[in-house]
């Protein structure tokens, strides 16, 4: 694969492109070993009666109603369009709506200016989330003209400048170095160094 | 003060009341205040309206319903824009959980100015992440030799003359996860794809050292970014609708927190005293 980067040309091509038919191929078996090992985790729940029992049921009925629908009616038909839309939708995007409430009583509970860089950062967060949405530039245009004459949008500049520059700084250092481990570790797995993926060592 | 000591051990319950009503309210009296589009969003905005009638954009759908809210109007106003343009529209998605919202969400859009078929083809989703992303940039067909409803891609007008990425004039990966990484390293840096992103608000921090190299060309950013196209296209959805909510539920945190460590500071002057 490394090779087919810089040497786009056959036999390499041919290999590269025969090798990604086998990632999707394996890929489809990873799915199936996933799907064995949630069967076998809510199979052993309900066999040993757990407090969960409910629950486990609850996942192997979801799973069965869904996959029969899809099997026999189609995934594009209106009974599993029907089941996701009124049920996985409103459901995955309820749980994810709850950290809406958990973020803000978290911000108040834990959000302190207790040292120097706690300080900086919830100075810095203030003015992100003020300027990040309309309200800021909205309050500001409600400012005296002088002051919205000097300075058209400062929320907003001052917000850009954070995430442009040394947000951005911060992030990019970061990309660098987890790519380098990658590379690193990546080589390490090649010539065989790091072998624990393989379970060496138990 | 005594009320600097309730302040300072507020039951959440209070806050989660708080949070609620910051969001229902203005959802029910909207208070309409103005949107300003920002660079990174126009861009992709202008770049779509430059291209020629009977171009090809290629739409990565890679978020789950959890993300909805952010990037369901996003995905709908860049469907609109493109359908409106009769760019035609490759839709395909690497989440497995989003397969079936992709196929919605492309319907939606096309809605009395679309065809299926015509003028755009969903493919849905094959396992691989990577391996999928590289295999069409080779070709297309290989890796989804059907669309989404099982009919072969050689049978669809909308695939015809594409093969690969060479043939696709813009991708756009709206994301809720860390595809664009993938999507900029193998479309972008190996076969040359143009790329534009949009992501939920707490992912697109990430993504301007890539805006910053021109690795990408644009970013559409949270429900925000998404309300800013829907004013590009002059047709207010959700998430302009949303924006008055978010607004004030920013300025209820930013008070809250303000309140919180005004309390904390008095508290503790008080146990130290």
């Amino acid at each position: 694969m490394i090779i087919q980067f810089f040497v786009p040309h056959p036999p390499f091509t041919n290999m590269y492109e025969e090798l990604l038919n086998w990632v999707r191929i394996i890929g489809i078996f990873a799915l199936i070993i996933g799907l064995s090992s949630l069967i076998k985790l809510h199979y052993t729940r309900i066999a040993r009666k757990t407090r969960d029992l409910p629950y486990s049921i609850i996942v192997f009925v979801g799973m069965a109603v869904m996959a029969a629908v899809g099997l026999i009616k189609g995934i594009e038909g209106a009974w599993f369009e029907w089941l996701f839309k009124n049920i996985q939708v409103p459901m995955q995007a309820t749980m994810f709506s709850l950290l809406a409430f958990f973020i803000a009583s978290a911000a108040y509970r834990a959000f302190r200016a207790r040292t120097l860089e706690a300080t900086l950062m919830l100075v810095t967060a203030v003015i992100v989330m003020f300027a990040r949405v309309p309200i800021g530039e909205f309050l500001w245009q409600r400012m005296p003209d002088s002051a919205v004459q000097l300075w058209a949008n400062p929320p907003g500049d001052i917000s850009d400048w954070i995430l442009k520059v040394p947000s951005m700084a911060a992030r990019r250092g970061i990309l660098l170095g987890i790519s380098l481990g990658a590379i690193a570790t990546s080589l390490k797995i090649i010539l065989g160094i790091e072998r624990s993926y393989m379970g060496a060592g138990e | 003060m005594k009320i600097l000591d309730k302040l300072a051990t507020l039951d959440r319950r209070y806050i989660f009341l708080m949070v609620a009503l910051t969001v229902i309210v203005p959802l029910l009296f909207p208070i309409g205040m103005p949107i300003t589009v920002t660079k990174e969003v126009q861009t992709v905005y202008d770049y779509i309206e430059k291209l020629p009638p009977g171009s090809t954009i290629m739409l990565a759908m890679d978020y789950d319903p959890a993300a909805l809210a952010e990037l369901y109007p996003m995905n709908l106003a860049v469907l609109r824009h493109a359908y409106s343009r009769d760019i035609k529209v490759i839709g395909m998605t690497l989440w497995i959980t989003g397969a079936t919202l992709g196929n919605l969400v492309m319907r939606e859009a096309a809605e009395g100015i679309a065809q299926e078929g015509e003028d755009y083809v969903y493919l849905g989703f094959v396992t691989g992440a990577a391996s999928v992303i590289m295999g069409m940039g080779e070709d297309i067909s290989a890796v989804y030799p059907t669309d989404y409803g099982g009919r072969p891609l050689s049978e669809v007008p909308a695939m015809k003359g594409i093969k690969n990425y060479k043939d696709i004039d813009l991708l756009i990966d709206l994301a809720a996860g860390a595809t664009p990484e993938s999507w900029i390293a193998y479309a972008g840096s190996k076969y040359g794809q143009t790329i534009a992103v949009g992501c939920t608000a707490v992912s697109a921090v990430g993504y301007y050292p890539f805006l910053n190299s021109n690795q990408i060309i644009g970013l559409i950013g949270g429900m925000k970014g998404a309300a800013e196209y829907e004013k590009l296209i002059e047709a207010r959805g959700t998430a302009t609708a949303g924006m008055d909510s978010q607004s004030i539920a920013h300025i209820l945190i930013i008070v809250l927190i303000i309140v919180a460590n005004i309390s904390y500071f008095a508290v503790r002057k008080k146990t130290t005293v």
